[in-house]
């Protein structure tokens, strides 16, 4: 699957004209994005210092310009599963590059391979090769760590993971040692790590584990709102996929959903990996104590009605995710995922072969930010922001990825009015988007 | 002096964009002859900014050869702060068109020896040929750039100290805050302006309709220093009809009688740009006002 370059932007001032261009939380028309090599630029000290004009013009046509789109949680594509681990190593490498070219027509310019419940044989060999990795055409989007989800998750909650590798944390921080290996004390590899805050050792490590600046979220559990909120004061800060892998909201026992309505977490001190205050915010002036949280927006894995409600209730911190696996990309058939057969349906929904236990989605992050705008009746900046600002702080790399402000990378998407993909730019080259 | 009066701050912005317009692609500027512009900030040329990028953007006005010098800076404002006059020029003008940045010169609140900063910008006006069209506006002091009342009116570029009702009325830029306005400026002096070979204020609103009336009714005064146009062979000033509200009637209808004498007798076509006169038109040619640009769709 090539992808080259469509226009040739390397070393030249680029100016976007004709843009509407999406900056500091809203669309102003008939705006201009400058960029340089892999950046964004302010071009205003460009021009009064040192006198320089721009190399290349690209007309933008009135198009919606973008941040490019960040998926924190994403199994596999195009038929390759990052958690399978029967494939030789040269294969792991070269799949990574498989999926990270073919997620940049989706507009995705970057993303947390994600890995579901596996042995700790799994995650010694594969964890190598999945580092962090810069954003290119030739490399694809950018790899901005894993996403381990799993093994220390509640089997009452495992969705379609493979219950005989889930486990608890017995030794502690030794148990998450041994079965991540080094890659748990390095930071080039890991970026989030989901586990159940109840399941035994896990609620005492977690302090430990957001200290080596790994984000930890909540999920495949069957915490109450209690445990959850301890799992927040530990030093969680993100929920993942809401809804799904854990108790349905009940009005006397809320769980893990009910953190969208706490009012007793305490204010964080700092703004980094919260979210920013909202009108429903405990405090409107301060960060936001309440986590991030993920939401497949398929359509399937949550009704829309449900989606909205979430959102008004805790609007600055909803995180699209694709939640994606192997099949997405391909028609309906039979794939992998982890130990598990998945099958997908001509309705495009995926689950265990033989259940009716959803494995995972089909869904495109693009597709994502339409059907969310669509289910929720927010703002075009607002849907943007879930799939760009809001996924960025939750990696505390807002200032490099998900805005584009001066200083950030250059992923940048050309966007219709029906919010469909038009041009993508991942750190200032361009993306063909025809070649497939 | 022309005095043109319009009905609203819109129609002023129009015409002095037109105007501009009309001045540059008439005088054919090349990188050689260059079309040298000396500009304002503040809300009064907002408008003819605006209009003068659609121009732009509609392909009648190309910014290739034009040179620029701006009146004035703050001192001691950093450069990319978003009230300088930098930053207002960036937003306003230069980052929509095709200016060069060689071109623009504006005054560096920031240098290490200010009087070397003065007077190194004259010089590059001299260097350029001087100044073909000045824009300007007014304070509600009647000042022009920061020619603050007492400025000697053949003044050269240099500090100023800021006015009270000056550092009052900029304070809306700042938050509301007359303690953040910076106290000091540096700007062109009056005769810097009326060295130009043509002067163009603008003049809109009932605030600054005091301030006509005493630049243009009253004699030539330090303490109302656009009053100095009075002396310019080519001064032009553009305002609205609430600007005219301090006015005697008979100056408004007597200017507004000139441009329909202009039209109906001369005619636009024995009309030049900056007022010259070739000749009356021949008598039976109707009343049809044609449309130029310099009568645009006003009536």
């Amino acid at each position: 699957m090539a992808v080259r370059p469509q226009t040739d932007t390397e070393g030249k001032i680029v100016k976007i004209i004709n843009a509407r261009v999406l900056l500091n939380h809203k669309l102003t028309e008939n705006s201009y994005l400058w960029f340089k090599d892999s950046k964004i630029i302010d071009p205003q000290e460009l021009f009064f210092q040192d006198h320089k004009e721009p190399d290349m013009v690209i007309d933008a046509e009135n198009a919606i310009v973008a941040p490019g789109y960040l998926d924190i949680q994403i199994n596999g594509a195009f038929g390759i599963d990052f958690a399978d681990e029967n494939l030789p190593v040269e294969d792991i490498a070269r799949n990574k590059d498989v999926v990270a070219k073919g997620l940049l027509q989706f507009g995705c310019t970057s993303f947390c391979p994600t890995l579901v419940s596996s042995a700790p044989q799994v995650y010694h060999k594969v964890l190598p090769h999945l580092r962090k990795r810069l954003g290119s055409v030739e490399n694809g989007a950018e790899i901005l760590g894993v996403h381990i989800e799993g093994p220390f998750l509640n089997p009452e909650k495992k969705g379609a993971h493979n219950e005989e590798v889930l486990q608890c944390a017995e030794r502690g921080m030794e148990s998450f040692d041994d079965t991540y290996g080094p890659a748990l004390k390095r930071d080039d590899s890991i970026a989030i790590l989901t586990v159940a805050p109840e399941v035994k050792g896990v609620l005492e490590c977690i302090p430990t584990l957001a200290k080596r600046g790994i984000c930890i979220s909540m999920g495949h559990s069957t915490a109450s709102v209690t445990e959850a909120e301890l799992g927040v004061r530990a030093g969680a800060t993100c929920i993942t996929h809401l809804f799904n892998a854990m108790p349905a909201f009940h009005h006397r026992d809320a769980g893990i959903c009910g953190l969208l309505g706490s009012t007793t977490l305490p204010i964080p001190k700092s703004q980094k990996q919260h979210p920013i205050p909202s009108q429903s915010s405990p405090s409107p002036t301060n960060p936001d104590p309440r986590p991030f949280y993920g939401l497949i927006c398929d359509g399937i894995h949550v009704h829309p009605n449900s989606v909205r409600i979430a959102y008004h209730s805790h609007p600055k911190g909803l995180v699209l995710v694709t939640d994606a696996l192997s099949s997405m990309g391909l028609p309906p058939g039979c794939y992998h995922l982890g130990d598990y057969e998945v099958e997908v349906n001509a309705q495009n929904v995926a689950y265990v072969k033989g259940t009716k236990t959803l494995a995972g989605s089909n869904i495109t992050i693009d597709r994502c930010v339409q059907n969310f705008r669509k289910f929720t009746k927010c703002s075009t900046v607002e849907a943007i922001e879930a799939a760009t600002l809001h996924p960025a702080q939750v990696l505390g790399i807002e200032k490099t990825k998900g805005t584009l402000n001066a200083g950030s990378d250059a992923d940048i998407l050309f966007l219709n009015d029906d919010l469909e993909i038009q041009r993508v730019f991942v750190r200032g080259e361009e993306v063909d988007l025809k070649v497939n | 002096m022309r005095l043109i009066i319009r009905e609203d701050y819109d129609e002023v912005s129009g015409y002095v964009a037109n105007y501009v317009k009309e001045r540059i692609n008439q005088f054919q500027p090349s990188a050689e002859r260059p079309f040298v512009l000396g500009l304002p900030t503040g809300s009064s040329p907002i408008g003819t900014y605006k209009k003068l990028v659609e121009l732009f953007k509609a392909g009648e006005l190309s910014f290739k050869n034009v040179v620029t010098f701006n009146m004035d800076e703050y001192v001691g404002l950093p450069r990319d702060h978003p009230e300088s006059y930098h930053s207002f020029m960036w937003n306003h003008l230069f980052k929509h068109v095709d200016i060069k940045p060689e071109n623009v010169h504006i005054l560096d609140g920031n240098a290490p020896d200010l009087d070397e900063e003065c007077k190194k910008f004259e010089a590059d006006i001299a260097r350029v040929g001087g100044i073909e069209l000045f824009l300007g506006g007014i304070g509600p002091d009647g000042h022009i750039a920061f020619n603050e009342p007492g400025s000697s009116l053949t003044s050269r570029t240099r500090v100023k100290t800021l006015a009270y009702e000056t550092i009052i009325a900029n304070a809306r830029f700042f938050d509301g805050d007359v303690s953040k306005v910076p106290k000091l400026a540096l700007t062109v002096g009056v005769a810097t302006v009326m060295d130009a070979r043509e002067v163009c204020i603008t003049i809109t609103g009932a605030h600054k309709s005091i301030a006509l009336a005493k630049c243009i009714e009253e004699g030539v005064n330090h303490m109302w220093t656009v009053s100095a146009i009075q002396m310019h062979p080519k001064g032009l000033v553009v305002c609205d009809e609430d600007a005219t509200l301090e006015l005697h009637v008979k100056t408004v209808k007597y200017f507004k009688s000139i441009e329909h004498v202009h039209h109906s007798l001369i005619g636009a076509e024995n009309l030049s740009l900056q007022g010259g006169v070739k000749q009356l038109r021949a008598p039976g040619s109707g009343n049809a006002r044609p449309a130029t640009p310099m009568n645009g769709p006003y009536e």
